[in-house]
């Protein structure tokens, strides 16, 4: 076993004449909460895409939980967690039963889903909603439970897409720490977010600029390069000379 | 001249009353102000847009925009208003071009008329005048959204999140957009849930769970967070968070970025000496503790916290 979550080396996904990744190479440890930024439009969904095993790249070679992205997809989709502010939850299922849900399609035995769920419910205090639609939950609360969700089957990475998106200042803080939380529990954290404080949460991040990965070191160490005194000025710094701005 | 949008005591409910989206809700936009709606996702900022441009009606309370009175004036307010909703609703099939037209037409104007309006803004997606909207970027949906929203010259401009979603570097841009706007006498309401972008409105109203918490500038909102702030930071951030919650003295800690702020119990042992201490001996290394000013989100998450 390595000690690295994802190894990514020259990863290319070309769409016709149009490279939509190009060429990124990076690795994540285990255990590290690794921030993945970029304009809208710099192929974050993309590269995210090729690394859950949801789309071939063109070229270059790449591991996630030491699996394949060419060969071993089908492993990797196991071994991975998976929210976003878009796509998380069963609107019109209770709480419980997206838990147990998403608990069987991660192939959890019924003992141990009672277990994980029991511990779930209690970490977030969602006892009294237990038979609530998720859909009458306030989102911020649906953010949550989506996360522990997504981390119910205890995959080696976590992949959260914008995962705090329109959620109120509290809540967008304590999801951070069920972040860390998990991290401590060594489990890997890939996040993408707009909200530049929450990039001086990470350990590292990466920024992507027009398909290429431009910067990439510690947040400390990011703002000392760039001589800026905010992640939002590093950020800037960067993005402000990109070409593309598609989505 | 009248003012922009006047509410007085809105309540909107759902689903029977079950629902309460907006409950008395109270607020005036000055003629060519920028006035910022600042709440996250639910707490209410839609249903005051849908009222105020005449899609809802309320269930108690008085809406005026330009003067006109929301239910019995609907048609006129209709005529004289811009509104950009947060879900892009220009037609995916026609062109640029087309859905310009399309707008200017149905006010009875052409895009010639109030080009002056646009012309910054629509100067950026000329280029792909042909193309159809449903294969635009989202920063060139969110243009030629706004375009739209302008081109019979509105005198109040209703935009709901136009930056959700959006980059950093793209929100900066949309934001001198609408200070250009401003300038030529055009009021605008606009809502966000990104703290930051408060400051760039010149009044903005808190809102929470269907009630304004504040309405006041930026500048008088953070002035009145009460008590001190302090800025704290040591080598182990997630440590830190949980070591501070645990000093008797801490009345609040939360992360921000790569600081936590901290505000002490009045009264109680709460000081930066007592806390380096307790710090200190608790492992910490590297330790800093700095009083700072408060930012529009910390005073909103202390405000919340009185909501509780």
């Amino acid at each position: 076993m390595t000690d690295k979550a994802i190894v990514c080396k020259d990863l290319c996904k070309q769409f016709g004449d149009f490279t939509a990744v190009n060429r990124i190479s990076f690795d994540v440890n285990k255990g590290e909460i690794y921030g993945f930024l970029g304009a809208n439009g710099a192929g974050k969904t993309t590269a995210m895409r090729m690394l859950c095993g949801l789309s071939y790249p063109t070229s270059g070679e790449a591991t996630v939980a030491g699996y394949n992205v060419y060969r071993q997809q089908e492993a990797i989709k196991r071994n991975i967690g998976y929210m976003s502010q878009k796509f998380s939850l069963y609107e019109n299922l209770t709480v419980r039963e997206n838990i147990r849900f998403y608990g069987g399609v991660y192939g959890l035995s019924d003992s141990q889903l009672k277990e994980k769920g029991v511990e779930l419910i209690e970490r977030l205090g969602l006892g009294k909603e237990m038979n609530k639609l998720v859909g009458e939950l306030p989102l911020g609360w649906k953010q949550k439970l989506a996360f522990s969700v997504a981390i119910i089957h205890q995959p080696t990475i976590v992949f959260l897409d914008e995962p705090t998106g329109g959620v109120d200042p509290v809540t967008r803080r304590q999801f951070w720490d069920l972040i860390y939380h998990a991290a401590d529990q060594g489990i890997t954290i890939f996040v993408t977010t707009h909200y530049m404080d929450e990039a001086e949460y990470c350990h590292r991040l990466s920024i992507m600029v027009d398909g290429r990965i431009d910067a990439l070191d510690t947040p400390a160490e990011l703002k000392r390069k760039y001589s800026a005194r905010t992640m939002d000025e590093v950020f800037y710094a960067l993005a402000r000379g990109a070409k593309r701005s598609a989505d | 001249m009248p003012d922009a949008v006047t509410l007085e005591g809105i309540t909107k409910t759902y689903d029977k009353g079950k629902v309460v989206a907006v409950k008395d809700v109270s607020f005036t936009v000055k003629q060519g102000e920028l006035f910022g709606l600042i709440g996250p996702d639910g707490a209410g900022k839609s249903t005051l847009f849908r009222i105020l441009t005449t899609l809802l009606l309320p269930d108690a309370g008085v809406a005026t925009v330009a003067g006109l009175d929301t239910t019995r004036d609907f048609r006129k307010i209709r005529a004289c208003v811009g509104y950009m909703p947060g879900r892009f609703s220009l037609y995916q099939d026609l062109s640029v071009a087309e859905n310009l037209n399309f707008f200017a037409t149905l006010f009875d104007t052409t895009v010639e008329a109030n080009y002056a309006l646009i012309r910054d803004i629509y100067e950026q997606i000329k280029p792909f005048s042909t193309r159809r909207a449903g294969k635009l970027s989202g920063g060139m949906k969110q243009k030629l959204a706004l375009c739209c929203a302008l081109v019979h010259k509105p005198d109040v401009l209703f935009l709901d999140e136009p930056t959700t979603g959006v980059d950093a570097v793209s929100r900066k841009e949309f934001w001198d957009m609408l200070k250009r706007l401003k300038e030529q006498g055009i009021s605008i309401l606009v809502s966000t849930p990104y703290m930051d972008e408060a400051n760039l409105c010149e009044r903005i109203a808190l809102i929470q769970n269907g009630k304004i918490l504040s309405i006041d500038t930026p500048q008088q909102i953070i002035r009145d967070y009460p008590g001190k702030l302090y800025a704290v930071r040591s080598g182990s951030m997630h440590k830190l968070l949980a070591d501070t919650r645990s000093f008797p003295g801490t009345a609040s800690s939360y992360a921000f970025g790569q600081y936590l702020h901290l505000a002490f119990t009045p009264g109680r042992e709460g000081s930066a000496a007592n806390l380096e201490k307790y710090l200190g001996e608790r492992g910490h290394s590297g330790i800093e503790i700095e009083e700072i000013t408060a930012s529009v989100e910390d005073r909103f998450i202390q405000l919340m916290g009185n909501d509780r």
